[in-house]
């Protein structure tokens, strides 16, 4: 159990005068789990490997608990990782797979078996110790591998894409299993994802990263009610937050020449981030035209076009829509982003959205 | 099922025959005596002096010293086999794992310049060779005649394309589970080879087996003879009116076959097991 923290890292690997991960500030308390998600390339999986020692760090500082590690074996940081295609060594049994890193730092027989009968009764591998992996199916090789991380009983587990070779609905059980077991170990955790409900559902506190920089940190619902950048709203929530050009006239937020809502003035264009189920459909508001239409049973996603920006919107109705429907946004759901940065514009909205309710 | 062609049927059967016969003959041919091999050909049939031949090739002292018995020829063919093949497998296992693992200048220039060493046979480099180990004071020992031909280029080759298609994973789980270069090769890499090490198990104990060249320039001493040498000085009496010991030739040439096709018997079933369980 420690705590973690990332000073400043950074990579920029030989030959390449870009960097994949730069400029990267965590602190991670202990026995917090940390979800680090980004699209492909970002950074994310270099920035976990760098953790665990098997990159080196070109920049910065990281430190398990008081040590910084920038220099230490992989073995010597106390750490266990999960990997992507589970690594288990195919030619061990499941029980030497959990024993093998406890053998190499000279663990005593006896307490080897304590902790492989724990870590299999947990994990409910028990009939399956002296089976080879090869016998085993994704979800069981998986819990192996998670088993092999929890019998070193480390400062840290770090996460490489764990779920991503199971198919969904294994993925689902799979996802609220490793959430309970670090709950119950209460060990620090670093968790890489591409999948944002994956980040979502199991992150203590997200870090979402794009061209190996930290975009934003933060619990999951702060990120997903109040996305720093474009970049941050479009990639976490599902169906992605819509888009949209608009600029300020009268107080009033305009997309399309339409009047959506009041909520102050601001000189120049913005990008108006809207939530697919912020949006309602009613008789007035903006005209929005209709191209198709998800059923997802307990509701369904209107994907449809303001002037020809495309948008988003949830509704709970059965019944047929017209060609074309009104839509209204409750103003104190409205984000806005500077066009020119994609940043978030966030105090002056709050300040003058209030008064205009 | 497939209909069963006969055409197909007698193809095999006729390819069967055409390598099967010739092993029946020596067989065959091994059991009856020299004076009827001479006059009437070779045999298919079995003759009755099989038992006696057999036991004079592996016991009678023969040879100018009087002391090479074939058991002694099966003996040294067996050391050269076997030292042969482990040796390949284990420099080249040793070899490919440098080349595959560690980062170190010209590696790839070092690899190529290995796999270079593919076209030039041994006659190339015989007379160098032979001089290092005449210098050596290496001729007429075990290790002069298994030393110089370990270097294995298509040993390392093989081990090199296996070794690369192990998942990286793996390694970086055995760095995590603390096990060092020397741990991480003996316990992860070298069981995961066994399929590999029994493929190259194979041509390497035939390849050694089969030396003829090599052996008759090192060793002088009859003590180190191999069984191929054996044959031929078997067949070398050809003076005067004496008729050769034909049998006895066949004889040993039905031995020298024995251990390789239980070599080849025993690591196939390996070998084809490696093949087609997947291991990763």
């Amino acid at each position: 159990m420690a705590h973690l923290s990332l000073k400043n890292v950074g990579k920029t690997y030989g030959g390449s005068n870009q960097a994949a991960v730069a400029g990267v500030d965590i602190e991670i308390a202990d026995g917090e789990f940390i979800v680090l998600v980004g699209p492909s390339g970002c950074g994310k999986s270099t920035l976990l490997r760098m953790v665990a020692g098997l990159e080196t760090v070109t920049d910065g500082e990281i430190r398990i608990g008081d040590r910084v590690v920038n220099q230490l074996d992989p073995a010597e940081r106390d750490i266990a990782m999960v990997f992507q295609n589970y690594a288990l060594y195919p030619h061990m049994s499941v029980r030497d797979n959990m024993a093998y890193g406890l053998k190499n730092r000279k663990t005593p027989k006896a307490e080897i078996e304590a902790r492989v009968a724990e870590a299999a009764r947990m994990l409910e591998l028990g009939p399956y110790l002296d089976r080879k992996p090869r016998a085993l199916s994704g979800g069981q090789r998986q819990r192996v591998a998670m088993g092999r991380a929890i019998v070193r009983q480390p400062a840290a587990f770090l996460f490489d894409e764990p779920l991503s070779n199971l198919d969904a609905k294994l993925r689902v059980t799979m996802r609220m299993e490793i959430r309970r077991l670090q709950k119950r170990l209460g060990t620090t955790s670093l968790y890489v994802t591409h999948d944002q409900l994956e980040a979502m559902t199991l992150a203590d506190r997200l870090v979402v990263l794009n061209g190996g920089r930290v975009e934003q940190i933060g619990a999951p619902l702060e990120v997903y009610r109040k996305p720093a950048s474009t970049f941050v709203a479009a990639f976490i929530g599902s169906p992605a937050m819509s888009l949209l050009d608009a600029r300020f006239e009268n107080g009033q937020v305009m997309v399309d020449g339409h009047a959506l809502a009041p909520v102050g003035n601001a000189p120049g264009p913005v990008t108006l981030g809207l939530r697919a189920e912020d949006l309602r459909i009613t008789s007035t508001g903006v005209p929005m035209r209709v191209d198709y239409v998800e059923e997802l049973g307990a509701h369904r996603i209107v994907h449809g076009a303001i002037g020809d920006q495309p948008v988003a919107v949830v509704d709970n109705g059965g019944a047929a829509l017209a060609e074309t429907v009104h839509v209204l946004v409750d103003p104190a759901k409205l984000h806005l982003f500077e066009t020119s940065t994609g940043r978030r514009m966030d105090t002056r909205i709050q300040a003058e959205a209030v008064p205009a309710q | 099922m497939q209909k069963i062609k006969p055409l197909d049927h007698l193809i095999l059967i006729l390819g069967v025959l055409f390598l099967f016969v010739p092993v029946l003959m020596t067989l065959m041919s091994s059991t009856h005596g020299a004076v009827e091999i001479h006059s009437g050909g070779l045999y298919i049939t079995p003759g009755s002096d099989g038992a006696a031949t057999y036991a004079k090739v592996l016991t009678h002292r023969g040879g100018f010293t009087g002391d090479v018995t074939g058991l002694l020829m099966l003996t040294n063919s067996l050391i050269m086999g076997l030292g042969f093949a482990i040796g390949k497998i284990a420099l080249s296992m040793m070899a490919a794992y440098a080349l595959v693992y560690f980062r170190f200048r010209f590696a790839t220039l070092l690899f190529w310049m290995i796999f270079a060493t593919l076209l030039l046979p041994l006659e190339v480099r015989i007379m160098p060779s032979y001089q290092v180990m005449s210098t050596l004071g290496l001729l007429n020992t075990y290790t002069g005649l298994i030393v110089p031909l370990l270097a294995s280029a298509t040993g390392t080759f093989f081990f090199r394309q296996f070794f690369k298609s192990v998942p990286d994973e793996l390694l970086e789980a055995a760095r995590i589970d603390g096990a060092g270069p020397i741990k991480f090769f003996i316990d992860v890499l070298v069981p995961l080879s066994k399929t590999m090490m029994a493929a190259i198990f194979i041509i390497m104990f035939i390849y050694g087996w089969n030396q003829y060249l090599w052996p008759l320039l090192m060793t002088t001493d009859e003590s180190f003879y191999t069984l191929m040498r054996g044959i031929k000085s078997i067949l070398q009496v050809w003076v005067g009116s004496q008729i050769p010991d034909y049998n006895e030739a066949f004889a040993l040439a039905v031995l020298a076959m024995v251990p390789p096709v239980a070599v080849v018997v025993i690591f196939q079933r390996m070998f084809i097991k490696g093949l087609t369980e997947s291991d990763k």
